[in-house]
């Protein structure tokens, strides 16, 4: 790094602002506890015992570090950059989500809290916060928006399997933001008892930032596999978004390595000209959302719109404060996947690698399939495999129009 | 300029009794039939409005406001219709203080600086915006106050000591006690709780405290009276409306006004109730 460059890793600033984003716009009663979590973390963090704690339940519980797999058959496919993935789909529970999960229910038991909440999308942080809930004998109640419900049973099940209350989110467009809202009520309704575990880098400050810091063991994982696999940083990081909590965890340790191109990918979902798509950044304006300011798809009066996404785990409308800044600055180039995209990245995998990738990761791998084949043959991608597609077979049969 | 809140909590206090606050969401059902109910409630004897700035995602707010909302922007409602409506009104009432209340969205779509301007041009007083505390309220409170206009504070049973200075600097117009922690519309303090929190905020600001949340009955609206200097009452009147809107009533401000006249009247007499008890 160049010492006369300020780190891009420094961020946020000690009111939780990047850059003109991030900030805690929460009702006056959650302030207090706002304030609070971040004392509690900034605590935890000076701990080596909680460090320690959160490393062995990592290495034991969710059986990292997850593997950096060359992809040789893609990579041959595509006939330009050596593709490697981060294959945190192996991680327990099937994706990234658990990391940070095991990071917050340690903060919530150092705080003595005895009740978990979670806003869930697709199910996968749901799922995720279901079982460190029942790891750690807590009860838990997650806010599911009632379409995610409809289109995400297997883990429904899964989280009621865990122990898990799952209160289904009927007002406003039904999903994940509904969710959330949700979650905020309930928390503000019980702010003596309850840790609400928010599963992407977004929300009020201190949420982005220590989501960041526990996902960021994707990153820092990649970065020493790299170095031993190839002798070198790769080229380029790839990675999807939806509020974003994978893609910050992989490229946060990179971000001062100036020679590593980063490419976020929204997911376009019937196209960015069609308007039903979750892409906040190519297609939103700054705004306040869910406790902080982001870009946000919203109308000219400010009212936030729907997003679209086949995957359920991208389909909302803002996105984490720290990609909004990293987009402002140019350091992480965003692109968009559509739906279709997706799809046939998805069968891609599934094919020539016999990995059945999330239609989250899909959007990632779809924008590897766009500028793989440009790239020299000894550039390397690293991409993350944020989630495994188990819980989407049922979403991908429908839109194949296949009957199960 | 006149300020009109100073000068209506002023004229309560010389009667003795606290002001009632009621609370609609503009535009609900709407823009037509709200501007009666705004009539409707200040006839029926609200000191102060509140006017919903409505929005898609009300973070705070419980289901009957949530619906509010709802009907609100489903019927087309915009910011600037809000505006509006209010300009139309204080060419027949220049008196009754009019606060906006909402979230921070919208009137950052609208822009800050634009929106105090018009809202003072239309003739509002201030605004409570939800999800600004004060971290961020610098991003408003400027433009507010080039323009003469309050951005309410709000305490709440989570604002300790510690932070409760941080609350009051630079607040102004009155304070709003949130009473119960949780949205809007949920269960109601007790009025000993209530009591006590007043007591406290009295002791560290001269603000008129008005107190809110869970406030849906006369005699709950009585019981808050008698220490606070206002009592603001929301959903039991955005439920009232909804209901009314439910059955495509037409006489829905007259349903709002018959509601308001009751809490008023409890309101009115509440210390004077308190004092014969005694």
């Amino acid at each position: 790094m160049n010492l006369h460059t300020p780190s891009l890793r420094a961020g946020p600033d000690a009111n939780g602002h990047f850059g003109a984003f991030g900030g805690r716009y929460v009702a006056e009663t959650l302030m207090p506890l706002i304030l609070d979590l971040e004392r509690a973390y900034v605590a935890a963090k000076a701990d080596p015992a909680f460090k320690a704690e959160f490393e062995f339940l990592l290495k034991h519980y969710v059986g990292r570090p997850s593997p950096l797999y060359l992809a040789e058959r893609l990579t041959a496919h595509l006939g330009g950059a050596k593709i490697y993935l981060k294959r945190d789909e192996l991680n327990h529970t099937g994706a990234h989500k658990i990391n940070n999960c095991i990071g917050q229910i340690l903060l919530a038991r150092r705080m003595g809290k005895t009740r978990i909440i979670a806003e869930t999308g697709a199910g996968q942080h749901g799922v995720a916060t279901a079982t460190v809930a029942a790891r750690f004998g807590l009860p838990c109640v997650i806010y599911m928006g009632a379409r995610d419900i409809e289109r995400q049973a297997p883990n429904v099940f899964r989280m009621k399997l865990l122990g898990a209350e799952v209160r289904a989110v009927e007002s406003g467009s039904r999903t994940l933001k509904d969710a959330m809202n949700e979650a905020l009520r309930d928390w503000v309704t019980n702010v003596h008892d309850t840790f609400y575990i928010i599963g992407t880098a977004a929300g009020p400050h201190p949420y982005p930032e220590l989501v960041r810091d526990f996902q960021s063991v994707i990153g820092r994982e990649a970065r020493e596999q790299i170095l031993e696999a190839e002798g070198r940083l790769p080229d380029m990081l790839v990675a999807a978004i939806g509020g974003g909590s994978n893609a910050i965890g992989l490229f946060h340790p990179f971000l001062d390595d100036a020679s590593v191109k980063m490419v976020g990918v929204e997911a376009a979902g019937h196209g960015l000209a069609s308007g039903a798509h979750a892409a906040s950044l190519a297609g939103g304006r700054a705004g306040v959302l869910h406790g902080n300011k982001t870009m946000l798809l919203q109308d000219e009066d400010g009212q936030i719109t729907e997003a679209h996404s086949i995957s359920a785990g991208l389909d909302y409308p803002g996105i984490g404060p720290e990609h909004a800044w990293l987009h402002a600055i140019g350091r992480v180039e965003y692109q968009a996947a559509t739906d279709v995209e997706a799809l046939e990245a998805f069968k891609l995998l599934c094919e020539i690698e016999g990995i059945i990738p999330a239609l989250e990761p899909a959007h990632a791998l779809a924008a590897i399939k766009r500028m793989a084949p440009g790239m020299a043959r000894d550039a390397i991608i690293v991409a993350n495999l944020c989630g495994r597609g188990d819980k989407d077979i049922f979403t991908v049969a429908e839109a194949l129009g296949v009957t199960l | 300029m006149t300020d009109r809140l100073s000068t209506r909590f002023a004229a309560c206090a010389a009667e003795g009794r606290a002001a009632l606050v009621t609370f609609v969401t503009a535009g609900d059902p709407d823009l037509t039939t709200s501007a009666a109910i705004l009539r409707a409630l200040i006839a029926a004897g609200a000191d102060i409005v509140e006017l919903g700035m409505p929005f898609t995602d009300p973070m705070a707010d419980g289901p009957a406001i949530q619906l509010g909302n709802l009907r609100s922007l489903g019927s087309g409602t915009r910011l600037r219709d809000v505006l509006a409506m209010v300009a139309e009104f204080r060419r027949e009432d220049d008196a009754t203080p009019i606060i906006l209340m909402g979230y921070f969205n919208p009137i950052l779509a609208y822009g800050p600086a634009r929106f105090a301007i018009d809202a003072r041009a239309a003739g509002l007083d201030g605004t409570i915006v939800v999800d600004l505390p004060p971290e961020e309220a610098a991003e408003l409170v400027p433009d507010l106050s080039a323009q003469g206009l309050h951005l309410i504070r709000l305490a709440t049973p989570t604002t300790d000591a510690q932070r409760l200075p941080q609350v009051l600097a630079g607040a102004s117009g009155f304070l709003y006690y949130v009473a119960v922690a949780g949205v809007t519309g949920a269960n109601a303090a007790t009025a000993t709780d209530v009591a006590e929190a007043v007591a406290r905020l009295k002791r560290s600001t001269d603000l008129p405290i008005a107190v809110g949340f869970g406030v849906r009955t006369p005699a709950q609206a009585a019981a808050i009276a008698v220490n606070a200097d206002a009592v603001v009452v929301g959903s039991a009147i955005v439920d009232t409306i909804g209901a009314a809107a439910a059955e495509r009533a037409n006489d829905i401000p007259a349903r709002v006004g018959a509601l308001v006249a009751g809490l008023a009247a409890a309101v009115r007499g509440a210390r004077l109730a308190k004092e014969k008890a005694a």
